[in-house]
């Protein structure tokens, strides 16, 4: 092994499982401060999340919103750019989604409904964050607080949308009326079902296929593309990129266009996959969940995957973790989202002089 | 006197109180160099560990105390995090505020077994509102003597404390030599550095000044404001004392106003809640509660005067070997 590929080991694979098996550790203390064990918390987790075919749609649809907001994040930081917005970002998606579902009559085709509606939150989630883009670009203002602000904002619109505008007549709760089921993406135990396997039901549905859908092309985006280079080169060394013709300010705008559509199909799992209707925070939570997978996972679609579906079963595991111990709040899973922000993003290079010293021997004696 | 200015302008002063400690805390953080997004996260914790202690302990000063306690940790964890580890400053106060918000629902929960609430505080585990002497005097002047009742007198002291912390923190940074290095390490820290001083124990000063003002601030909204803690009861303070320090260009004064400011426009949101204009209809009260995000959202894009931050914020310091 010559030096530069023992420290890409390092940096891509030792660094980040050392840095979230320290965020385990931690949050196994959390369970003992707590009064829980956390061998015995771990394996109603398990259970709760691989043990039972529920268990498992359930988990993949909680992973299918992580794969979009982890992806959001990436593709921003690919490009330099802390993109914090994703949950508004999703939210306006559902705002899109719900629009283009509402304007077709119900006898329409899925066919037709169902791409439209998709389109729909891209289209919005890309629309939030253009502007912070074009400010950040252009005007010169802060990416991370004019995303935090879109946030609110959001918050306050889609409210506002929920309460005075798209209310069905009579009803008191703020959400739109019930999608016609022309809009609604199938299940997956439903499409089991079509092909003669039975499976337990769940919400997971044809979204996740969407979301693997989506790693790819981000990943040949990223990487295999020339406007992926242009991101990429501008996020490690926007003056080299200048110099190799790159014009950041187009980069900064389309990184961001992109970064929300990704964050606004959060909608589309949640919105067309299950609920069914336009509701208050349906996306909560997610958003800030996406910068926890991205840093996890390395930014790489591939990592993201396998980040997400540890979110995804942390976020089922909590449910049951609640359901099984009334001492636990199923709100563990956000400790265990903070700490992971925490120990792979902010101290992400805490053991790398340790690591470094730990092999230098070894790599002496070679 | 106009009932509803006077107690409009009542409730601005009281909401305006956590975003002055908030806000105080994130000059100190920014002006020395290190972005705060954790301020929220900061007064989240407080909140809830200023209602568990004063409820167990049955003091709010206890409360007060372990809320300061509570907040200074998450500062140091931030700055162990971006002074010691040189680590994304914006990363690390996403950590600061998710884990806050994780925590204090799952210690609630263990904790009181009341859906992640602190039990209700009893009129002494809190802080009171006090009346300040001479009500009964000045009483007798006209609309001055309303003024003094209704609006000066008769807040708790938290309140007294945040409208006195703003001079201090004045004289702090514009007049101390503490304030002078503080901003110089936000702006040049090299110059810090080759001056002989050390730039991260400035920064390190910087961030527990911090803590302590989150700290007061999130029991303020529990143990003050609030007689218990609820979930994300900070909801959004944090944030809009953040926007306040950018909308006040990061000077006390200035941003004092911009407290006042949102402070007003949410006391304004409450009391407009449902109310019918003839001609419009009902006032659509999100668009107040949207107006401080939106209104930094145009000041940092130079639409109204330029909101310049320390020049060195956000970026670690790396000493040249």
């Amino acid at each position: 092994m010559t030096r530069d590929t023992r420290l890409a080991w390092i940096n891509g694979l030792m660094l980040p499982l050392l840095n979230v098996l320290t965020a385990f550790a931690a949050i196994a203390i959390v369970f003992v401060f707590i009064n829980v064990d956390p061998i015995e918390a771990a394996k109603i987790v398990i259970h709760g999340t691989l043990g039972y075919e529920e268990g498992v749609g359930y988990t993949l649809y909680y992973a299918t919103n992580f794969v979009f907001t982890g992806l959001a994040v990436a593709v921003a930081f690919h490009a330099g750019l802390f993109n914090i917005g994703g949950e508004g970002q999703a939210y306006v998606g559902g705002l899109g989604v719900a629009l283009a579902v509402l304007a077709f009559d119900p006898s329409i085709s899925p066919w037709v409904v169902i791409p439209a509606s998709i389109m729909g939150s891209l289209l919005f989630g890309a629309l939030w964050a253009i502007v912070p883009g074009y400010l950040q670009a252009y005007r010169g203002s802060h990416i991370v607080i004019t995303t935090i602000m879109f946030n609110f904002i959001a918050s306050a619109l889609m409210v506002y949308m929920c309460v005075h505008v798209l209310r069905e007549v009579g009803q008191m709760n703020p959400q739109s009326k019930m999608f016609p089921e022309t809009a609604w993406l199938p299940f997956i135990h439903d499409i089991f079902a079509g092909i003669g396997y039975k499976i337990a039901p769940s919400p997971l549905n044809l979204s996740i296929v969407l979301a693997l859908l989506f790693s790819l092309l981000v990943w040949i985006f990223l990487w295999h593309t020339r406007w992926g280079y242009a991101i990429r080169a501008t996020g490690k060394n926007t003056t080299a990129a200048v110099y190799g013709g790159i014009k950041p300010k187009k980069v900064i705008i389309l990184t961001m266009c992109i970064s929300g559509a990704l964050a606004g199909l959060v909608a589309v799992n949640e919105l067309l996959g299950y609920q069914h209707r336009l509701m208050l925070d349906f996306q909560y939570g997610y958003g800030f969940g996406g910068i926890a997978v991205a840093l996890m996972g390395r930014n790489h679609p591939a990592g993201i995957l396998v980040a997400a579906l540890l979110f995804g079963m942390l976020y089922q595991g909590g449910m049951e973790l609640a359901f099984e111990l009334p001492n636990v709040s199923r709100h563990i899973v956000v400790v265990m989202q903070g700490l992971v922000i925490l120990f792979c993003g902010a101290l992400e290079y805490i053991y790398k002089p340790r690591l470094v010293r730990f092999l230098a021997p070894i790599e002496a004696s070679e | 006197m106009n009932e509803f200015l006077l107690n409009t302008l009542d409730a601005t002063l009281r909401y305006s109180t956590p975003l002055i400690f908030a806000s105080m805390a994130g000059l100190f953080s920014e002006r020395s160099g290190v972005v705060d997004i954790g301020l929220e996260g900061k007064m989240l914790i407080a909140a809830f560990i200023s209602a568990a202690a004063a409820s167990v302990f049955g003091s709010p000063w206890i409360g007060l105390g372990a809320a300061i306690l509570a907040s200074s940790i998450f500062a140091m964890i931030h700055g162990f995090a971006t002074i010691t580890h040189k680590g994304n400053q914006i990363v690390s106060g996403v950590a600061i505020n998710i884990m806050a918000s994780g925590l204090t629902m799952v210690l609630g929960l263990a904790w009181f077994k009341q859906g992640g609430q602190t039990p209700a505080l009893a009129n002494d585990e809190r802080f009171l509102s006090i009346t300040l002497p001479g009500v009964d005097i000045i009483d007798y002047i006209p609309i001055l003597g309303d003024i003094y009742r209704e609006l000066i007198s008769g807040h708790n002291i938290l309140v007294y404390l945040a409208l006195l912390i703003v001079p201090l923190v004045w004289w702090v940074v514009n007049r101390t030599r503490f304030g002078l290095r503080l901003r110089a390490v936000g702006e040049n820290p090299k110059a810090v550095d080759t001056a002989g001083l050390s730039v991260e124990r400035l920064r390190y000063k910087a961030l527990l000044i911090g803590g302590i003002l989150c700290g007061i601030g999130g029991a303020y909204i529990a143990t003050a404001h609030n007689a218990q803690f609820t979930k994300e009861m900070t909801a959004g303070a944090g944030f809009i004392a953040l926007a306040a320090l950018i909308f006040g260009k990061w000077r006390p004064y200035t941003v004092l106003s911009a407290c006042f400011l949102f402070s007003f426009l949410k006391a304004l949101e409450d009391r407009l809640q449902s109310v019918i204009i003839p001609g419009i209809g009902e006032v659509p009260v999100q668009f107040i509660e949207a107006t401080p995000y939106l209104l930094t959202v145009i000041l940092l894009a130079g639409f109204i005067g330029r909101a310049i931050p320390p020049k060195a914020v956000g970026e670690p310091y790396i000493k040249e070997l």
